[in-house]
């Protein structure tokens, strides 16, 4: 069921980010483009998202095993440090420099865009490097 | 702009893509108990140790199916890649890095943090945005890339 459920999840968010254009990294880099003409109909993607994802966290918050028994593994990190600020800087530069973020990339690679395949392999080979820098610095 | 006209415009369409969205990342909190990040299910598959692999399969598999579910109703919409190739190589290596350093990215901050109220989440996409606007602001209007 889990894992159904893990399969149906991906699905629907894919088909989420197919419909709202953020498989487009034109219109995605045309929202981040204030000075330009810009184009402000992706902030309703995050509107829309965030709007049914409020109500579903605060049940989750109030519980201790999600509805199939499964621990709630949400995250108690709250400091705000330099990795956090200095990570997504980076993650923000790449996505304005190539209007992909990591979910609309996958779904675009596996249409089949040799362009979103291309930035696939290497977002993936950045989080490989991650934690090859990881493991050399906790030696 | 009256109804007619908002329901036919890119607004609604962002509009409904993002209650999808907002569902998904309700499923998965409230039937797994997991949050819906992308690159945090990606990185946690390219890990060495095995284990907990079948589920994040499974939902990167459901997510590379959605372009041809969506093909049985209508055509995939227009996407223009306006980047070259090593722009794009460089792009990637900086969102896979900057993820991993942030522990996640437009879904597990954007969404999913900043549905769970985390100020750490909020700081976190307040980040990447303002990156972002200020990356085309350079690239757009004055490299003129």
């Amino acid at each position: 069921m889990l894992n159904v459920n893990a399969f149906l999840v991906g699905l629907i968010f894919g088909l989420g980010l197919i419909v709202s254009g953020m498989t487009n990294p034109a219109k995605v880099i045309g929202f981040l483009d204030l000075a330009g003409d810009w184009d402000p109909s992706l902030a309703f993607v995050m509107g829309g998202a965030i709007s049914i994802g409020a109500g579903a966290f605060t049940i989750a918050k109030k519980r201790q095993r999600s509805l199939l028994g499964e621990p709630m593994r949400l995250s108690n990190v709250t400091e705000i440090d330099k990795s956090l600020l200095a990570g997504s800087l980076v993650f923000g530069i790449g996505w304005g420099l190539s209007g992909f973020c990591p979910g609309p990339a996958v779904v675009s690679a596996a249409a089949g865009q040799t362009k979103a395949m291309i930035f696939v392999v290497s977002m993936l080979a950045g989080m490989v490097l991650y934690k090859v820098i990881q493991q050399q610095n906790n030696r | 702009m009256n109804l007619s006209d908002f329901l036919h415009s890119p607004y609604f369409a962002g509009l409904i893509g993002g209650l999808l969205i907002g569902l998904a990342a309700a499923m998965f909190v409230l039937l797994n108990g997991r949050i819906a990040g992308i690159s945090g299910i990606l990185s946690g598959l390219i890990q060495a140790d095995g284990g907990d692999k079948l589920w994040r399969i499974l939902f990167v598999l459901g997510m590379a199916a959605s372009p041809f579910i969506y093909q049985l109703a209508s055509d995939l919409p227009a996407a223009t890649i306006d980047a070259g190739t090593v722009q794009l190589i460089i792009a990637g290596l900086m969102v896979g890095l900057g993820t991993s350093y942030a522990s996640g990215c437009t879904s597990g901050h954007g969404v999913c943090g900043i549905s769970r109220g985390s100020v750490r989440s909020i700081a976190a996409t307040l980040s990447f945005m303002l990156a972002g606007f200020i990356t085309v602001y350079l690239t757009r209007h004055l490299l003129g890339l």
